[in-house]
């Protein structure tokens, strides 16, 4: 699997409340949830993303609450994958358990800038920032998790 | 090689003899806990993959505590969602107002969780049982979803960082000095995918509830869970509560840490963590006596809502009132814990002061509702977590204290330190 997009990047320990805020936690529906994503650190956001961007931020992102609103947005907000240096544990298995994409990579976390073109190879873990040509070796899943996701995501894995 | 306390329960609860960190396991689940805001996600993913039983009926806990007493439409929709699904599948602890608490004030109480067990829970604070020396850890909703069917979870068995308690707490010094004290040590991401082990002669100074609001904050340095041993404190508190059988389980002598810290528990100053991070920590010696004004104070939440955290309250506002346009809401975690405050009398205290007490509910600490912080607000809470707009406006502070200095701030309007009252 391949996703390419442009990249919309954040900073260190981006939580769960700039995610998707509190007030907001009052409905499941993923739709009404994508439209505030990220408001609460950029307001802007909804209306930059297009379908296919990638998120990229560096170390702790998603941490604080457990809420798996949190991935649920940005992945109903159009974003096809999170790259970041690290992630907030329950951030990280709540987006493999809904099926967003994500990679721990801290050198291209680092290294790619806002509005740039990343491509990203699923199969070889291979990060490719177009716009500046660097390519960088991202971290790949466990196989127990690669079960997970090529069963299309927990409940499948479980049945 | 030696096993830490929280590799031994996960080994157990996976039918293995060892394990090491970095193994990925299953394991059987003695508990898995859900709210208001995370089971409907929960039970939306159940629904959606045609699941037509729950594992054990007896072991799911349903705890309406987010936005309840419910303070919109749409909330009351989500909790009505989950009453008809605990009614139809007969799940036995579904507890909505007039028997609901915060839900980690509420679970040791009720005694759904002891001693070596196993627990999920779809709320990150849910690492909170640690104090009771179980395993026990904050996952999303489709986890939940996953342990309802089938009983089990898979977890990447942890490392973990040893914190060895030395000394006796002075003062005012609380547990929750003790944990922001921690978290400004190493830092909002210092424990990542880790276990806290909290360990040492000091452990035999910090009363249980003490123990609660340390576990519960473990999140806030990233940890998978913390974790505590099983002392007299424990079975005292656990006797006749806990329902299932307690198992003491004691880390290996030869047991692997990843780093070591000795914390004097002697030497902890009452301390406050600044916006917008938990890990933003400063002594009550290090801010000056009118540097943080402040506007709303919040005493309660999963990390000190409990009795001990009121009768703190209360001895720093007994006979003294608020400062002008300082609101002061005190929100007791659960209806037994409202009921002994109010037999010992510490809501006359309260109420004299100019303090409100509210039923049990999350309400302020998340933004939810009871205490919104308009824009350029400032409010001193012992509450958990300090991001940006966590109880209202973008443009909001939060400061994390514990009770002592929460109620000493709401007397000066300033955040103050109690010994100088």
């Amino acid at each position: 699997m391949n996703v390419k997009g442009k990249v919309h990047k954040f900073g260190d320990n981006v939580d769960t409340d700039v995610i998707i805020p509190a007030r907001y936690l009052n409905t499941a529906s993923h739709k009404e949830l994508a439209t505030h994503c990220m408001e609460d650190i950029d307001k802007e956001f909804v209306n930059k993303v297009q379908e296919g961007d990638i998120m990229v931020a560096t170390k702790n992102f998603g941490c604080g609450s457990s809420r798996e609103h949190a991935p649920i947005a940005i992945k109903a907000s159009g974003i096809s994958c999170v790259i970041a240096s690290s992630f907030a544990r329950i951030f990280y298995r709540n987006a493999i358990n809904i099926g967003l994409p994500i990679l721990e990579c801290p050198e291209a976390a680092e290294a790619i800038e806002s509005g740039d073109t990343v491509s990203v190879d699923f199969n070889t873990g291979v990060i490719t920032d177009e716009t500046t040509g660097k390519t960088f070796q991202g971290e790949p899943f466990p196989e127990f998790i690669q079960n997970i996701i090529e069963k299309g995501g927990l409940i499948n894995s479980i049945k | 090689m030696g096993m830490t306390m929280s590799q031994k329960i996960l080994a157990a609860h996976a039918g293995l003899s060892s394990v090491k960190a970095g193994q990925l396991i299953e394991a059987k689940l003695d508990l898995v806990l859900g709210n208001d805001v995370t089971t409907p996600v929960a039970i939306n993913v159940f629904e959606e993959n045609n699941a037509t039983s729950v594992f054990d009926n007896t072991k799911i806990a349903m705890i309406m505590d987010h936005f309840t007493p419910n303070k919109d439409i749409k909330a009351a929709t989500l909790v009505k969602q989950v009453r008809n699904f605990a009614d139809k599948y007969d799940i036995k602890n579904y507890r909505d107002v007039g028997q609901m608490g915060i839900e980690h004030a509420l679970l040791p109480e009720m005694g759904l969780v002891g001693p070596g067990c196993l627990c999920i829970g779809a709320d990150s604070h849910t690492c909170t049982y640690g104090a009771l020396g179980a395993f026990s850890t904050g996952v999303g909703s489709t986890d939940m979803c996953a342990g309802m069917i089938s009983g089990k979870a898979w977890f990447k068995v942890p490392s973990a960082i040893k914190f060895n308690l030395i000394g006796k707490p002075q003062g005012y010094v609380s547990g929750k000095d003790v944990i922001l004290h921690i978290i400004g040590k190493i830092g909002v991401d210092g424990a990542l995918y880790k276990s806290m082990e909290f360990t040492g002669e000091g452990v035999q100074y910090l009363n249980i509830d003490d123990r609660l609001c340390i576990a519960n904050m473990a999140i806030e340095a990233g940890a998978k869970n913390g974790i505590f041993p099983v002392d007299d404190v424990t079975r005292e508190y656990c006797t006749g509560r806990y329902q299932g059988t307690p198992v003491e389980y004691t880390a290996d002598d030869d047991a692997v840490y990843d780093e070591e810290y000795t914390i004097d528990l002697s030497k902890i100053r009452p301390t406050v963590s600044f916006p917008h991070l938990p890990e933003n920590t400063k002594t009550v010696d290090e801010i000056g006596e009118t540097e943080v004004k402040i506007d709303q104070v919040v005493i309660g939440s999963c990390t000190n809502g409990r009795i001990s955290d009121l009768r703190a309250a209360a001895e720093i506002l007994k006979g003294r009132t608020l400062a002008k346009n300082v609101r002061c809401i005190i929100i007791p975690g659960t209806q037994n814990i409202w009921k002994q405050a109010m037999h010992e009398g510490l809501f006359d205290i309260f109420i004299d002061a100019g303090a409100i007490v509210s039923t049990p509910t999350c309400g302020p600490c998340l933004g939810g509702h009871m205490g919104i912080l308009a824009a350029g607000e400032k409010a001193i809470s012992t509450t958990n977590r300090n991001f940006v707009g966590r109880m209202g406006h973008v443009d909001s502070e939060v400061y994390l204290a514990s009770p002592a200095v929460a109620a000493a701030s709401a007397v000066t309007g300033y955040i103050t330190n109690p010994e100088k009252l």
